[in-house]
């Protein structure tokens, strides 16, 4: 499945969205300063997004973070235009979304991009296999191959056997799968997933996740992941972006964003976090003098502390050290320090020294 | 202050030259065009001869045998089919058989005629907030303006007969398809549209899609009523000319005939609860994937 076609970057540049009778007219308002809340008291309108500069990754998963109404699923509509921006573009590939005329958009959503939505949005007179060929149908593609590769994706969610069930048969969870059955069916190098796994269970959820790990190993797809759950975030996402009140607060990779927290908002997201699962062994480690050949095992670099800790027991080791790809020795891990890492803060200060 | 006791009306004379004015121009349009209105209806009453003929020369087991599996397959109710073989057995057996196939075959032509113009105009209607804010009031009009009154057009234009009657039903009928059609539309469900684009839905799939299976249930209730006031129309048109239960009882009513003109108002009745029991079991039956609500 999928040609080997590079999956596009997306760029998102000076992104305003206001909501209301007139919105062009408080742009520069809220260029100059306005808040959310004086916009909302003094004009009635509301701000949605306010001057958003993003750059996602080809083929990578980006994530956005943010708590209720900052933003995110209003943000994630504007990639394929379900929203029109008040000003800013909106960057995939070479191609700016906004300036596209309804033809090519049509298009760039058939071909381009597939979603799955908060509110899973299923066709609710279409039994399960009848939404998951949903995009494939629109594009025009034989009833015989729509069901061959619909078939596939809906038997790995999960719902082989609920082919012929209407979505409001089904639970909350298995609706949410069907949408995203519907979502991969499609196929498109952009996959749009606004809280694409927050009706599922625990055990499924890790399930879904792996299932877009996969993916991402075979085809490298351009992915925007919506979740509220950190630990979600920090698995999936090569790239995170945090919103609150409309605005980009931070972004980075997990690892910058719970080393270096840019604010207290942003503390509180990372406070509660797995450490290990996302600092890497390289930011703790010592250097070795030149020429030191290192005790213990070999650990690559890019390896978490969890990883790292797990292979050091396993080899009855207290020292490591560490590798880049072509077997360079960068430096030395002492059991201890790994430890100490995974459940003490580590503070602002060894996190700039480690760098 | 006679303004003050007596309402300041237009003078008489005035009024007399404005009324007459306003028929003197309509008759002449009519002297003008109306053989071409004809010619442009002819169709129509082609339409009507032949659904007529069919129902009438027909054998009526067959006639009812026939009626009895479109009830079954509309509703998939064996009392409702029950209800109308027992209905019409009762009306051929009261000698009404004749006058009933007419008004079912009127009914017939006229539900098709308000389904064939109304659902376009209500999908139109749906699309335009412009468009439906002069469509609505237009509609006002048709619904409350007493039925009487437009026949006197359509007879001045077409004269007596088949026809005139046809367009004065599915006039006074078509208002509820079109209404319900532009309502169910737009209720349909934002975000399931929203899905609907993107995945780069054409208007036309949007339409065929979602938007139109997701109406059905709420137009199928438009077609229903239009059904019941066809049928309650049909009467009226019978001053026009228009044949079927509707002439007996206007005959009663002349000649005093009250047994006649319970009879021929019960089958009428009859038919309207096998059309009204059908039509809402078909519609129940679209909304079928709404039925086992899970949480
Ligand atoms: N169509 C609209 N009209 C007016 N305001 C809107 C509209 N859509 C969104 N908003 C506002 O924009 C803000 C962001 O909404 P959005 O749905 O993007 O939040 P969110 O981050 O996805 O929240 P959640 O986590 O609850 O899904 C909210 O303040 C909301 O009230
Ligand atoms: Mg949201």
């Amino acid at each position: 499945m999928g040609d080997a076609k590079e999956s596009p970057r997306i760029s998102i540049r000076n992104l305003y969205k206001i909501f209301g009778k007139n919105p062009e007219q408080y742009v520069d308002l809220v260029k100059q300063g306005m808040t959310k809340t004086e916009l909302n008291e003094q004009h009635g309108h509301v701000l949605g997004l306010k001057d958003i500069n993003i750059d996602m990754p080809a083929g990578g998963i980006m994530v956005v973070m943010g708590l209720s109404g900052s933003g995110k699923s209003t943000l994630i509509r504007h990639i394929n235009r379900l929203i029109d921006p008040t000003a800013g573009e909106v960057i995939v590939g070479e191609e700016d979304v906004c300036k596209m005329s309804p033809g090519q958009l049509r298009e760039f959503r058939r071909h381009q991009t597939a979603m799955v939505f908060q509110k899973f949005a299923l066709l609710p007179h279409r039994t399960v296999m009848d939404n998951a060929v949903y995009g494939l149908e629109v594009q025009g593609i034989s009833r015989t191959q729509q069901l061959e590769r619909a078939q596939h994706w809906v038997s790995r969610v999960g719902l082989a056997g609920f082919e012929n069930n209407y979505p409001n048969q089904l639970s909350g969870g298995m609706q949410q799968r069907v949408g995203l059955a519907r979502a991969l069916t499609n196929d498109a190098p952009i996959l749009l997933m606004d809280e694409a796994f927050s009706a599922l269970d625990p055990l499924i959820r890790m399930d879904m996740q792996s299932v877009l790990l996969d993916l991402q190993k075979e085809i490298r797809k351009t992915v925007v992941f919506i979740t509220h759950d950190l630990d979600e975030a920090l698995r999936l996402g090569d790239k995170i972006a945090i919103l609150r009140d409309g605005e980009v607060i931070q972004q980075g990779t997990g690892q910058e964003i719970v080393l270096n927290p840019a604010d207290e908002y942003i503390s509180s997201f990372v406070k509660e976090v797995n450490r290990g699962r996302v600092v890497l062994v390289e930011t703790i480690m010592k250097p070795l003098a030149e020429g030191n050949p290192g005790e213990g095992p070999a650990i690559a670099i890019g390896t978490t502390l969890e990883e790292a800790a797990k292979t050091m027991t396993d080899a009855n080791v207290g020292k490591a050290h560490i590798v880049e790809a072509d077997g360079k020795i960068m430096g030395s891990l002492d059991i201890h320090e790994v430890i100490s890492s995974m459940v003490t803060p580590i503070g602002h200060d060894d996190a700039i020294a480690a760098e | 202050m006679s303004w003050w006791n007596e309402f300041p009306s237009m003078n008489t004379a005035t009024l007399r030259a404005v009324k007459k004015s306003i028929d003197e121009s309509f008759r002449g349009f009519t002297r003008e065009y109306g053989e071409y209105i004809e010619l442009f209806f002819e169709p129509l009453k082609q339409f009507l001869i032949w659904s007529e003929r069919i129902m009438l020369n027909s054998p009526w087991p067959l006639v009812i045998l026939a009626i009895a599996l479109i009830a079954w397959l509309a509703s998939r109710n064996l009392r409702i089919v029950i209800g109308t073989v027992v209905t019409l057995l009762l009306i051929g057996y009261f000698d009404m058989w004749e006058d009933t196939m007419k008004t079912i075959s009127m009914i017939f032509v006229c539900t098709i005629m308000a389904i064939v113009i109304g659902i376009p105009i209500g999908i139109a209607m749906s699309r335009s907030d412009r468009l439906q804010s002069v469509i609505n009031p237009i509609l006002d009009v048709m619904q409350t303006m007493p039925s009487f009154v437009y026949l006197i057009p359509v007879v001045m234009l077409l004269g007596i007969g088949k026809v005139p009657g046809l367009i004065a039903v599915v006039i006074y009928a078509i208002p509820p398809i079109i209404r319900l059609t532009n309502l169910g539309i737009r209720l349909v469900d934002k975000d399931v549209l929203e899905a609907a684009d993107a995945f780069g839905s054409s208007n036309w799939q949007r339409l065929k899609n979602v938007q139109m299976p997701l109406a059905l249930p709420t137009m199928m209730a438009g077609i229903n009523q239009t059904i019941m006031m066809a049928l309650a129309m049909v009467v009226v048109a019978s001053m026009i000319g228009v044949q079927g239960l509707g002439q007996p009882v206007l005959k009663a009513i002349n000649s005093q005939y009250f047994t006649l003109g319970v009879f021929n108002g019960l089958a009428i009745v009859g038919i309207a609860i096998i059309f009204d029991r059908t039509s809402q079991a078909f519609g129940k039956r679209l909304q079928k994937h709404q039925e086992v609500v899970h949480g």
